[in-house]
Parts: C-alpha cells; structure tokens; sequence
C-alpha cells in the first residue's frame, strides 16, 4: 500500500461514545496534536478515509463475513435518527449485559420489519459503556435474499442455527436471538404483546454449551409501528415470503405506508439466567431445555405485561 | 527400513511438487509415481510408471513395490473444455479401482487422500462454518463436489476393509499460489470480476505450500481421519475483487449460468455449477482439528495468501496505490473548498497537515 497521508483526527478523542469509528490506521494518533483542524475537515478525512479503505479492500471481516467497520460507519447511521428521535428509545437494564465476554440476549419479536432488532443492535453499541455488537441469529430466508441477506451477514448476524450460535457465544459474543421469529414478526395486532412458540429452543442448546447467560430481553413500543389488521397470505406465499401485511398505511399509501408509527419504545434488559451450573451433557437433555426455554419465554412474558401497565400511552 | 510411497496424479502440479517433498524426506526410500500422462518436470530420485489407476496394472505396481502409503491426489475437477462425464470416469471409477487394489496389496499401512471442502455444498442454510462432523444441507448435485463426496463414500467403506489400514482424507479449500492455474486465479486474472448481484460470499483459500506442507506431513506422520485444510480468516468476493484492483461486473443470479455456459462454450472462463454457487453463497470451514490433530496451522491465512498470489501474477488496472493516490486528491479538493467556509472554530495552523505538501 501507499503511505498513508497523515491526517490528524479526532486528536482530543472527544467524538464520544455514539461513534466510535475505527480510524486509528489512517489517523495515525501519534503525529495527531491538531486540535485546530476543523470538524468540517474532520469530517470529510474521516470519509475519505474510510472510502479508501473500502476501495482497496482494506478492511476485515470475521468468519461469520462480519465487518465492524462498515456496520459503524454506514449500515447502523440511518437508524439512529429512528432510535433517538422517532421511537425516543428508552433503555433499562443495560446493566446485566456483560462488558466482556459471552451472552444470549433472547427477546420478542413483532413489528412486521425486524427494527426490533436492529434497535437491540443500536441500544448496546451506542448506550452501553463497552459498546457492544449484538451478533444477531437470522433466518434461512434472509441469507437467501439479494442484497439484505449480505448486509446482514455484514452486520453481524449469522444463520440461527446452533453451531452458529454456540461458536459466537464461545468467542465471547453477544448473541441475539428472536425464537418467535416469522410467527412473531408477523403476528397481527390483535395478539400484540403475547409471546409466540419458542421454536424447538435451539437457543438454550447453544447458551448450555458454551456456558453463556440468557439475558431476556422484553421491547415495548415494536408492536405497534406497523398494526398488521390482515394478511395477504396467497400473495405472500406467491412470492415466497412469510407473510404480505395489511395496515392502514400499507400497502394503500405505498411506499409511505413503510414509515413506521412514531411510537414510544422501551428495552429491558433482564437479570441473566445463568447456564454454567448445570452438569456437562445438560445441553442433550431435552427435558432441561424445555424448561429453561421456558423460564426464559416466561421471564420476557412478565416483563412485556409490566411494562405495559407502567407505560402511559403508546405514543409518549 | 522407510517407506514406499506411492502418488497418483503426479503430472499434475501438486503430484510432482509433493514427489519434490517426500524426495528429501529422510524416512522415505521409495517414492513411485503414477499418472496417464508423463510429467511435465523432472521427478528426481522417484520412480515413474505412465498407467491408468483403473487398470488392474496399479495392483502389481503396488504389489510388486510393497507400497506401504498411497497418496491420492487424482481426483480433480474438469478443467475447460473437457467433459464432465470423462472427468467423473477418471475420479470415481479410478478411485474404486485403486482402492480395490489397495484392499489386496498386505503391504499398505496408510492411505491419504486428497479431497476438496466443496463437499460441503454451498448454500444459504449453511452454518457459518463448517466442521468435519458436519454433513453438507445441501448436498452438491453434479460436478467436481459430488465426485468428491463419492470418492469419500468409497474411502469410508475401505476404512471399513481394512482397518489396519491409517486412512487420513485431507478436504483441501481452494489452493491459492503464484503458481496455481484454477478456476479461481482464472477468475481474479479476468480484465472484469463477474460476481452475482446482491451476494457477497466469504471465500477461503489455502497457500500452495502450506497445501504440500500438509500432505508431507500426512505422509510422515499417523495422523487419520478427515480433515479441513484451509488458510485462516475469510475474504468477501467484493474485498477480494478490490484487493485484485479489478472491477467486478455484478451479473442477476438467475442469469449466471447461463452467461457461464456462454463464456465456457468462447473458451474464456469456466464457471461451474458448483462455482456459481459458491460465489453466491460462499463457505468456510472449521480448521481446528488440523491444528489440534497435526499440529500445524497454514502459515499464511486466507488474506495472507490471496496477496501472496497477487503480488505474483499482478493486480489490475485499480491498483491500492492510485485508488488512495486518488483519494488523496479529491480529499485536497474538498479542503480546498471547505478553508473558505467560515468556520466557528479556530483556524487551522499550518503545516498541521504533516507530510501534506500544499
């Protein structure tokens, strides 16, 4: 490679927690003592050097295809506006999720478009003090999809499947994990707020092995971005998707049916279950992992019904 | 007394390469090659003998040598031009007929085989990565991958025969070195990368010599079992694409296939089923057990050894260094716009920007 050009940025480190973008290579702190150099200029070397980065192929990414630098610099930014100004993302419980080390953050799943998610994602990066990556566990489908399905791979998430998921936790990841998956996803709004089947609880399989605490994780607010009154379930199945929603915006206002409800979102973090007491073997006892799958899906349930009598109203 | 090896496929690049290894190798007397056609270079101190596996010959060669390690290296994909069928013929059909004569030859005492992790398909239910144990989700159809997997099934039943017999199966990911010819440094040397649109794989690769360091080491030590080899870490076809300063040409998924037949039927560019896959879906294997069983972990990873491979056969037109030069450039423009914008802060001090030169 070229030598770098030194451009001095970020010298007093105060671009704060909320960004914390991987430019130490081309920075190069040591010569970095212009503290004049303004942000306007900041800014544009902090993008020219990233495009640089990203036109040679200077960058890595893990196993899984997981690239922080692009996840930190491109993928997550259009969310944050959603997070912090339209659902006005309130954050408990931030405590329980380790600085370092392994953990299964096991929440619910609604909304229609998995925003859950990607909040869960924003809420430890940019609010937790060890800004951590949820590495989240996705279905077939998406990988199988153009486009969304390599920058999910991109952004971290994997295939939920329990080799997966026990070599993330093993790695000493946060892992996230939706069980409800389509089913909640797409559940109409009726039955918002009742938790679903968990699947055949793979999850707890993969936390047992690798020894890794269950975080339940309850969000309120995902409900009721996109009420989904019917579903266009012939269409959907023509095209191969889970579900077709109806809303009252969708799909009569088109594409502006896609903007969500400016509802009033709250993520708790739960006390962990700790999964590092049980005798090896506990993992192939199926017995055993149907409870805990249960003890968890009950902890998230009770969480998810006290949240909603504290809230005031769906939209404040 | 050492030992007597016996390599097929050794026209090939990696047959006489590793002849050049187990040739300085103290514990080895005896090393006979075999192949159809004679080789290209000079074998050394080993024996060659021009026949075909499926010919009953290959059991006196083994006989009358006292062969106690056969190293299979003839199982390979077809190459451009020639047909599918001939090269399934030569894989599965040669592969049995060896073996049969393996099971009657008292001599052996190991057999190393060496197979490819396209055996484990490409899909988007895959695990992220794959460990021996691991059976493929969807298990390839046709071509190169399903030969292996058939060239394994019949491993596995003489494992089975001849349990005296060490039987070490090495699923080698695609080797990578300035000396390789394969589809994949074929497709890194193209003026344009095809890539499907939408998917970015993760590829892996394994460095040439770290592939022959292996298979030595496979043939003096008693190591068995199946075994990932494949250099550490991932490239994505897009960075690796970037890496080669190539453009890439994103081509719809449904369509690949059929731009690949054309470009076979023009003699440019082979892109096999199973590649295409490959490219869309991407695979990386689980390499702890070669570490932990041989001790030995490739010493150039994935990234490592695709560099290696460029800065050999040459990067094209958009080179590392002219992209930053061009950054550089076009970062120099925008300041020189952004000095005039009245900024609340304090003006910049000069010669704040280092080495920068205006």
């Amino acid at each position: 490679m070229t030598d770098a050009r030194v451009i001095p940025l970020d010298p007093d480190g105060r671009r704060g927690p909320k960004r914390p973008l991987p430019l130490a290579e081309v920075a190069e702190p040591a010569q970095a003592d212009g503290g004049g150099l303004r942000r306007l200029d900041r800014a544009a070397a902090r993008s020219f050097a990233f495009l640089r980065r990203r036109l040679v192929g200077d960058y890595q990414v893990d196993d899984f295809g997981f690239d922080p630098d692009l996840t930190d610099a491109v993928l997550m930014a259009p969310f944050r506006p959603l997070y912090s100004s339209w659902f006005r993302v309130q954050t408990r419980g931030l405590e329980h999720v380790p600085d370092v080390g392994g953990a299964l953050l096991v929440s619910n799943h609604s909304g229609t478009l998995p925003l859950d998610g990607i909040m869960t994602s924003l809420a430890l990066h940019d609010h937790h003090p060890a800004h951590r990556h949820v590495r989240a566990l996705g279905a077939d489908l998406l990988f199988g999809t153009p486009f969304l399905g390599s920058l999910a791979r991109k952004s971290g998430a994997t295939l939920a499947c329990v080799p997966d998921a026990e070599r993330l936790l093993r790695d000493g990841e946060i892992v996230g994990v939706w069980p409800e998956g389509y089913k909640g996803l797409g559940k109409p709004f009726g039955e918002r707020y009742k938790l679903q089947r968990f699947g055949r609880g793979g999850f707890v399989t993969a936390a047992l092995r690798a020894g890794a605490p269950i975080i339940p994780t309850a969000i309120v607010g995902a409900e009721e971005i996109y009420p989904v009154i019917g579903n266009l379930s012939g269409v959907a199945r023509a095209l191969g998707l889970p579900y077709l929603p109806i809303t009252p915006t969708f799909p009569w206002l088109g594409p502006l049916g896609l903007i969500p409800l400016p509802s009033k979102w709250i993520i708790e973090f739960g006390k962990p279950i700790r999964t590092d007491e049980y005798p090896a073997g506990a993992a192939d006892d199926p017995m055993l992992v149907f409870d805990l799958a249960d003890q968890v899906r009950e902890a998230i349930q009770q969480a998810l019904y006290r949240l909603l009598m504290q809230r005031r109203s769906v939209f404040t | 007394m050492g030992r007597t090896v016996l390599v097929t496929g050794v026209s090939r690049h990696v047959g006489s390469r590793l002849v050049h290894r187990l040739n300085d190798e103290p514990g080895v007397d005896r090393v006979i090659g075999i192949d159809v056609v004679p080789p290209r270079s000079d074998l050394g101190r080993a024996e060659f003998v021009r026949a075909d596996i499926r010919n009953p010959i290959i059991a006196k060669v083994i006989g009358a040598a006292e062969v106690d390690t056969v190293v299979h290296l003839s199982v390979n994909s077809a190459g451009p031009g020639s047909g599918g069928a001939s090269a399934k013929e030569l894989n599965v059909i040669g592969t049995m007929q060896l073996l049969a004569a393996c099971q009657k030859a008292p001599s052996l005492r190991r057999l190393i085989v060496k197979s490819t992790t396209t055996v484990y398909g490409a899909s988007a239910k895959d695990p992220a990565l794959f460990t021996e144990a691991m059976e493929p989700v969807v298990p390839p159809r046709a071509g190169f991958a399903k030969d292996a997997i058939e060239v394994e099934t019949y491993v596995r039943g003489f494992a089975r025969r001849r349990a005296d017999v060490g039987v070490c199966v090495l699923r080698f990911a695609n080797f990578i070195a300035p000396d390789v010819d394969s589809p994949f440094t074929r497709l890194f040397t193209l003026p344009v990368i095809p890539t499907v649109l939408g998917h970015d794989a993760r590829l892996q690769f394994v460095h040439f010599e770290d592939a022959l360091e292996v298979l030595r080491r496979a043939v003096v030590g008693d190591h068995h079992g199946v075994f990932n080899v494949a250099g550490e870490g991932v490239l994505l076809l897009s960075q690796a694409a970037r890496r080669a300063g190539r453009p890439t040409l994103p081509v719809p998924g449904p369509t690949v296939s059929t731009l690949g037949g054309l470009a076979r039927r023009i003699g440019a560019f082979h892109l096999s089923g199973e590649i295409v896959q490959y490219l869309t879906h991407g695979r990386a294997v689980d390499t702890t057990r070669l570490s932990r069983v041989f001790g030995y972990v490739p010493r150039m990873s994935t990234a490592e050894a695709f560099d290696d491979f460029l800065a050999a056969r040459g990067r094209g037109p958009i080179t590392p260094d002219r992209v930053g030069a061009a950054a550089d450039r076009a970062f120099d423009l925008v300041r020189s716009v952004t000095r005039f914008v009245p900024s609340p802060r304090l003006a910049v001090p000069a010669g704040l920007r280092g080495n920068a030169d205006d």
